[in-house]
């Protein structure tokens, strides 16, 4: 039984000497310790709720081409879309959007206003059906060129979007120069038309 | 006329819990010391007062009281009555009132069960108490009122959240809250002994078994929150280091090693100042969780009540309780006397180190939740899961495990050592051969799940040991609790590491008539059938498994289910549990070739995690009961436990106490 090696235990007198003499100095700050450290979360949530982040999440795709795909057509009186699409010199938009989203509903009278203007624009219908597109193209006015079928969100992802709606502006040469994130409103009009011009 | 009249019991107690506050604290002055025994009373009425008014609120949901506005946007009339009462907490207002009345009920039995503590001590507590529920009495009467009506009341409710409609569910919330705010006790009492400065064996004694009653809750509710997500949120997962979870998991931490620290104050007099400032960090970790969880201030999958104005609220509450505490800590552990000596190779040693460790993990925990707020503030976003976690705690918990292993078994004061060597070979012993059995039949897995797999090994009969050469019938109950709580540890940390090392998964776009296989299982897909429950229609897979070469086939039912209020899917996954593990299956959507997609997993020695959970929490039951039966025996003995009389009577050298 006392075959096993003892283990070195400190004497006493080693053992004990520095926490003592260190003691007093320790005793002052780190008593405080705890405050301060509450101090420093009680700043961090504080300014966490006075300036809540942004919580939109920005395309890292924006000033780079538009990755390539070519996507099924989604409704019969619309043509497909694919990356060619996008590369005839005229600055257009590309709407992410679905017929279950309910800001794609509320945005769609200003996506006509931009059609009616003028403005391409270019639908890609996230992870929808087709005769559910139809019904909400046949609801809510249809200001699409063309509208292009995407089942499993591999485009949106490409092109760095987190959500529908979305709305993209790229440039005649297939390069997005802009990102628009959530439905557009009213305001957002000029907004977008100002970055088609600037896209030209 | 019940929401009514719950109201205005509601404020009745505020009044009564502000009344506890000043009678309380002029009774400790010099003058008013014949208030002392006033208190008592009036914090027994207080939590009678407020429990009634909870119950009110319960009868409302029972009765789909619709013209309550709780009530309309929470229940539904066709919700089974089960979920008509869970429902009550199911929602901000709900659970802020079940947290006052967790408080005021704690407050009401400490005034009438506890018969230790120094008179003066116990009112401070009282007043304590008192002073942390206003704050939140104030915040449910003027910023969350349960009881507001609508008007006109809307012909039906909106329904509670499917997934929360889950019986797991109905009870793992008020679980985990009596734990969670069960932790004010241990707050209140440090406030009262920091306040009366009696610090102490007696104070820790009084405090332990309120402790220890919190801490059985929390354990329990934790265990039955995992479980939940487990098997309703269908992704297979049992812990996602979410900031929920985590805001549960800090305040255990912290519970955990104060429930050791108390054990040295109240057996040696030692770490005094330490046990205070564990009591205050145990509450105030509850309370930072729930400001997390309620402000918004953190994105999570379980985001309820989100509001920037409440958060607000919370966070004043945060700086004057917390900050308060903290500030008093300061003023008065100086001035705590100093604590008994002892030697750091001891058992008051390793307690120390494993509260240090402990702390450390809550250290870690509490960065990694806050870390995606701190790069928020320059503008980054970052998402800490997982890699994190994992990793980084394993640096503290496995260090850990070898202090629990060890500690329970070194005498108090001083060890030599000579016993604890021969007494190791059996946990290293089991190590060795754990270690032998997953090289030669795992082959190659992770490192962390291999440590895991080959410490939980040596825990195992680690835990055991204390109960080695001892007459077994005389040991008292709570070591057994000790024996069953650490045992638990091991036991859960082999189902952890073998989840992780040995988990297999499959996902299949299957026709009707095919058969998978997933480990030793094959599955066949006979058909898919629709049926009805009392709020939902579901679509329900029948799937027959067969394990290996048996003969044995059994059916399993996962559902994907369509829940009319508020119209909601969810998937119902179906386990099958053997021995050896679970198998974990889930129905998803069809496909557009009318083929259904299935996930399926095999996951060996998985349920190991919950039942090292349970043994966890019926070892904090026996150490209450026993702890409590032993208390009423021999009440006024000191319970100092049998050692060994030192060679030299005054230890020249030992370690100082934290204090």
């Amino acid at each position: 039984m006392n075959r096993w090696p003892r283990l070195p235990i400190p004497s006493p007198s080693e053992a004990a000497r520095p926490w003592h003499e260190a003691r007093p100095i320790m005793k002052h700050w780190a008593i405080w310790l705890p405050l301060a450290v509450f101090g420093v979360l009680f700043a961090l949530f504080a300014t966490g709720l006075i300036a809540p982040g942004d919580r939109t999440i920005v395309s890292q795709m924006i000033g780079k081409p538009l990755p390539a795909f070519d996507l099924p057509q989604a409704v019969p009186d619309r043509p497909a879309v694919t990356r060619a699409n996008f590369t005839d010199g005229k600055p257009k938009l590309l709407n992410v959007f679905a017929s279950w989203c309910v800001p794609c509903v509320a945005e769609a009278p200003y996506l006509q206003q931009l059609a009616d203007v003028g403005v391409e624009i270019n639908g890609v219908a996230i992870r929808d059906r087709g005769p559910d597109v139809q019904a909400f193209l046949a609801r809510n006015g249809n200001p699409y060129a063309r509208i292009g079928s995407d089942d499993v969100s591999k485009i949106q992802f490409d092109l760095g979007s987190s959500g529908v709606p979305e709305t993209f502006v790229i440039d005649g040469k297939g390069m997005i120069t802009y990102q628009h994130i959530g439905d557009i409103r009213a305001e957002h009009v000029p907004v977008i038309l100002e970055k088609l011009k600037e896209a030209q | 006329m019940i929401a009514e009249f719950a109201l205005a019991l509601l404020w009745l107690a505020a009044a009564l819990a502000l009344l506890q506050l000043g009678l309380g604290s002029y009774a400790l002055t010099v003058r008013g010391a014949q208030f002392l025994p006033a208190v008592r009373p009036v914090a027994v009425a207080q939590g009678v007062l407020v429990a009634v008014s909870f119950a009110l609120l319960i009868v409302l949901f029972v009765r789909s009281d619709l013209s309550v506005k709780l009530v309309a946007a929470n229940s539904h009339s066709l919700k089974p009555l089960i979920y008509k009462i869970s429902g009550t907490w199911g929602n901000h207002e709900g659970s802020m009132l079940l947290w006052i009345t967790v408080m005021g009920l704690a407050g009401g039995l400490i005034a009438l069960l506890e018969r230790r503590l120094n008179d003066r001590t116990l009112i401070a507590t009282l007043a304590g108490q008192a002073f942390v529920s206003l704050g939140f009495y104030a915040f449910l009467l003027f910023a969350s009122n349960p009881f507001e009506r609508l008007n006109p009341a809307p012909a039906e409710g909106n329904g509670l959240n499917p997934l929360l409609q889950d019986p797991g569910l109905a009870f793992h919330p008020p679980t985990l809250y009596i734990g969670y705010v069960g932790l004010s006790i241990a707050f209140s009492f440090a406030i009262g002994a920091m306040v009366t400065r009696d610090v102490g064996p007696t104070f820790a004694r009084a405090m332990r078994p309120w402790v220890l009653g919190a801490w059985i809750f929390l354990t329990l509710g934790i265990v039955a929150g995992s479980w939940w997500a487990y098997y309703t949120l269908g992704w297979g997962g049992w812990w996602f280091w979410d900031p929920v979870e985590n805001a549960s998991l800090m305040p255990w931490l912290a519970a955990t090693a104060l429930l050791h620290s108390v054990s040295v104050l109240a057996t040696r007099g030692a770490l005094k100042a330490w046990t205070v400032m564990l009591a205050v960090v145990a509450f105030s970790m509850s309370m930072v969780g729930t400001f997390l969880v309620r402000s918004g201030i953190l994105t999570s999958v379980h985001a309820f009540a989100v509001d920037p104005e409440r958060g607000s609220f919370i966070l004043a509450l945060l700086a004057i309780y917390i900050g308060g505490a903290l500030a008093l800590f300061g003023l008065r552990a100086s001035t705590v006397t100093e604590g008994s000596r002892f030697h750091l190779f001891s058992r008051e040693g390793a307690l120390v180190m494993n509260n240090v460790l402990l702390v450390g993990i809550l250290g870690i925990v509490l960065m990694g939740t806050l870390y995606p707020l701190v790069t928020e503030a320059f503008g980054t976003k970052v998402s800490v899961g997982p890699p994190y976690f994992n990793p980084v705690s394993a640096i503290f918990v496995f260090p850990m495990l070898v202090i629990m292993a060890v500690g329970p078994l070194m005498r108090w004061r001083q060890d030599n050592g000579k016993k604890l060597i021969n007494l190791m070979a059996a946990p290293a012993l089991a190590l060795a051969v754990a270690l032998a059995l997953v090289v030669l039949f795992a082959g190659d897995i992770a490192i962390l799940p291999l440590l895991g797999l080959i410490f939980a090994a040596g825990l195992a009969v680690a835990s055991i040991l204390p109960l080695w050469k001892r007459n077994l019938r005389r040991t008292p109950a709570h070591i057994y609790g000790m024996v069953l709580a650490h045992l638990g540890i091991a036991v859960a940390l082999a189902g952890m590491a073998a989840e992780s090392a040995f988990n297999t998964e499959k996902l299949v776009a299957s026709e009707i008539g095919q058969t998978h296989t997933v480990g030793p299982w094959s599955i066949e897909l006979q058909g898919i059938d629709p049926i009805a429950g009392p709020n939902w229609t579901a679509l329900e897979a029948r799937l027959v498994t067969r394990y290996g070469d048996s003969a044995t086939q059994t059916v399993m039912n996962p559902q994907s289910r369509m829940f009319s209020s508020p119209p909601t899917a969810t998937s119902h996954a179906a386990l099958l549990t053997r021995w050896n593990g679970q198998l974990y299956v889930v129905l998803g959507e069809e496909g557009d070739d009318g083929r259904w997609q299935l996930r399926l997993w095999w996951k060996p020695f998985v349920p190991l995690i919950w039942y090292g959970g349970l043994l966890i929490g019926l070892g904090g039951i026996l150490a209450l009961v026993g702890r409590t039966a032993r208390d009423l025996r021999r009440k006024d003995q000191p319970e100092y436990e049998p050692v060994a009389a030192p060679a030299d009577p005054k230890p020249v050298g030992g370690r100082e106490a934290l204090a």
